[in-house]
């Protein structure tokens, strides 16, 4: 029976503002797998794809900032939850995608999850860590704490499908940011299933917002947009990245520099990049009568 | 309705349109004997319209007419004078870092606020609309509608909105409308009159169509969807039947009669589409601020938003425009 079954094969859409539209420019492009097997077509986003994305993350910005960090906590936390309930489905695709053995990649997805978990109970301490009470020589009180940046533009790993990809968005969103993600172009399979993940957990939508296709071809657009505050090079055409730190000079964005070759994401992260994308706001309080 | 004032507007229509005038009977057999409106027809036609793609310099050109059609409004409980000045100087000058965007036709305020707008706009050509007649649900007594309108003339409006008895209409009194507008219309003096049908609580296109013909019978100057304050407010097949409407005014009379659609504009792709229309529809001579206008409010940042972009080659965002 199973034999004789007709595969279905998939056509994929993106995540943008927590709806799946197919791409503005209608194309998708075919998946495969690390020798070269047909696993599933993925949409192409275009520029106007790109722009829309930008538009749900500033709208979703508000809101998500202004939750109380506990509560994005507890947010983020039940997408882990959520991770772990399709973990078979991401073993399978992060094995087909990066070519690993089935054990290598249960562990690359419980590294995943692990992080993510670890970025969730961040959410409620970063303010203690990076803010503080500054001492002042005169009747005042001067706090500093952080603040999000504001809409995070992102371009995950190319070859870390997953670990990679929740290292480098976990951070954006935990800070309270909201982040418009190019995925891997050859290797986008978990990051729809995660988008997938991310529209059925509480996650508002529009706070991240996933963009699969060519990162060659959206990348200017997002560097130099001016509604966008900061950019992750992470995964960016080492070719273009002097010229998109050019471009998004012309709006003073922050750019998180990445050095061309990935890091080995298994290793345990520290603050950094929650810190990247916070901003410091010092306020003085006259002390009260 | 053997009111004297219907002589006046009598004169100069066409001996069929006069006749309609004469009573209340004539009126209502003329208004519903207009033709239908084909539901599906318009709504599939507005449509079609909507997916023409407008790029480039033709899109630059749209905006900057988009600008220039533009009566920025503010009708909020919480307008203060402050707030009418910012809005006035943001007419005067919409995009400070590039003085060759063209100002809009006109402010739009409420009448206790008309004085503010006048003083803040002198020695401009941007007018000064005012709403009136008890808006927005247009429920009082006639004498206090005359009073409201007239205290916004006496202020210095140029423009005003005035909103229809709804309930007047739809109860079939078109006699008692008719004599409501004429009247406004006098109490305007050199002032435009622009009629409000709220074709949100019109429900039909039919009932639509009977009530662009009776403020242009009564001597509407500008008929104009909707408050904003009523859901939904302007789409592009109401607003299709309303330029049908001066389309055809003008054939059987000559006149001029203008459109604003008003309410719900938000976005540049929106306005194009209604540009779009209005030029199939009644044609490109009412591609004109003096023939229609945009009754909106966050439009004006959306539109120097993407004008932004086109000049600049990049997508530009809410952080360089002014926030009202």
């Amino acid at each position: 029976m199973s034999e004789n079954r007709l595969g279905i094969a998939k056509t994929y859409k993106l995540y943008v503002g927590g709806a799946f539209p197919r791409s503005e420019s209608g194309r998708s492009y075919p998946v495969n797998d690390s020798k070269g097997k047909f696993l599933a077509n993925a949409a192409q986003a275009s520029r106007k794809d790109a722009r829309e994305a930008v538009v749900a993350a500033r709208k979703a910005f508000p809101k998500w900032s202004g939750a109380t960090a506990y509560n994005r906590g507890q947010v983020l936390y039940r997408v882990a939850e959520l991770m772990e309930g399709r973990r078979e489905q991401f073993v399978t695709e992060v094995a087909a995608s990066e070519g690993v053995q089935t054990r290598r990649a249960q562990s690359l997805v419980d590294s995943a999850i692990d992080r993510w978990v670890w970025y969730a109970g961040w959410t409620d301490k970063i303010a203690t860590v990076l803010g503080a009470a500054n001492p002042v020589a005169g009747p005042y009180f001067s706090f500093t704490v952080p603040e999000p940046t504001g809409v995070v533009a992102v371009f995950a790993p190319q070859e870390s499908s997953l670990l990679g990809l929740v290292s480098v968005v976990a951070p954006v969103i935990a800070s309270g940011n909201t982040a418009v993600v190019v995925t891997s172009k050859e290797r986008p399979l978990p990051s729809i299933t995660l988008s997938e993940v991310l529209a059925t957990s509480d996650v508002p939508g529009g706070v991240v917002n996933i963009l699969t296709g060519s990162a060659v071809e959206l990348a200017p657009w997002l560097a130099s947009h001016a509604d966008v505050n900061a950019l992750d090079l992470t995964g960016a055409p080492t070719i273009l990245r002097a010229e998109l730190e050019r471009a998004a000079a012309g709006t003073v964005k922050r750019v998180l520099r990445a050095p061309s070759a990935e890091p080995d994401w298994t290793k345990q992260p520290d603050i950094s990049r929650l810190r990247a994308y916070l901003e410091s706001k010092t306020v003085w309080h006259p002390l009260g009568v | 309705m053997a009111t004297p004032t219907t002589a006046r507007s009598g004169e100069g229509l066409p001996p069929e349109l006069a006749d309609a005038t004469r009573d209340e009977t004539t009126l209502r057999r003329f208004l519903h004997g207009l033709p239908g409106v084909d539901q599906v027809g318009v709504e599939q036609r507005a449509a079609g319209l909507a997916t023409r793609s407008i790029k480039k310099a033709s899109k630059l050109q749209a905006i900057d007419m988009a600008i220039a059609m533009v009566d920025l409004t503010t009708l909020e409980g919480a307008d203060t004078p402050g707030k009418v000045r910012s809005l006035c100087a943001k007419a005067r000058r919409p995009d400070p870092e590039r003085p060759d965007v063209p100002q809009v036709a006109a402010v739009c305020v409420y009448p206790d606020l008309v004085a503010t707008a006048v003083e803040a706009l002198r020695g401009t050509p941007i007018g000064v609309a005012s709403v009136a007649t008890a808006f927005p649900s247009g429920r009082a007594a006639r004498e206090v509608k005359l009073a409201d309108v007239k205290q916004a003339v006496a202020a210095g409006a140029s423009e005003v909105d005035m909103v229809i008895d709804r309930g007047a209409f739809l109860s079939g009194r078109y006699g008692l409308l008719f004599d409501e507008i004429q009247a406004v219309k006098a109490a305007c003096g050199d002032a435009h009159l622009k009629v409000i049908l709220e074709t949100g609580e019109l429900v039909t296109y039919d009932n639509v169509r009977r009530a662009s013909w009776l403020a242009l019978l009564a001597g509407g100057d500008f008929i104009k969807t909707s408050t904003g304050k009523v859901s939904p407010a302007a789409t592009l097949p109401v607003t299709h039947v309303m330029l049908q409407a001066v389309h055809d005014w003008h054939k059987a009379t000559g006149q001029l009669r203008g459109v604003k659609p008003a309410g719900g504009i938000r976005d540049t792709k929106t306005a194009v589409r209604y540009l779009v229309a209005v030029n199939e529809v009644a044609g490109p001579r009412w591609l004109d601020p003096k023939l229609f206008r945009f009754g909106a409010s966050s439009l004006l940042n959306d539109l120097l938003m993407q004008r932004r972009t086109q000049l600049e080659g990049h997508y530009s965002g809410p952080d360089y425009v002014t926030v009202d």
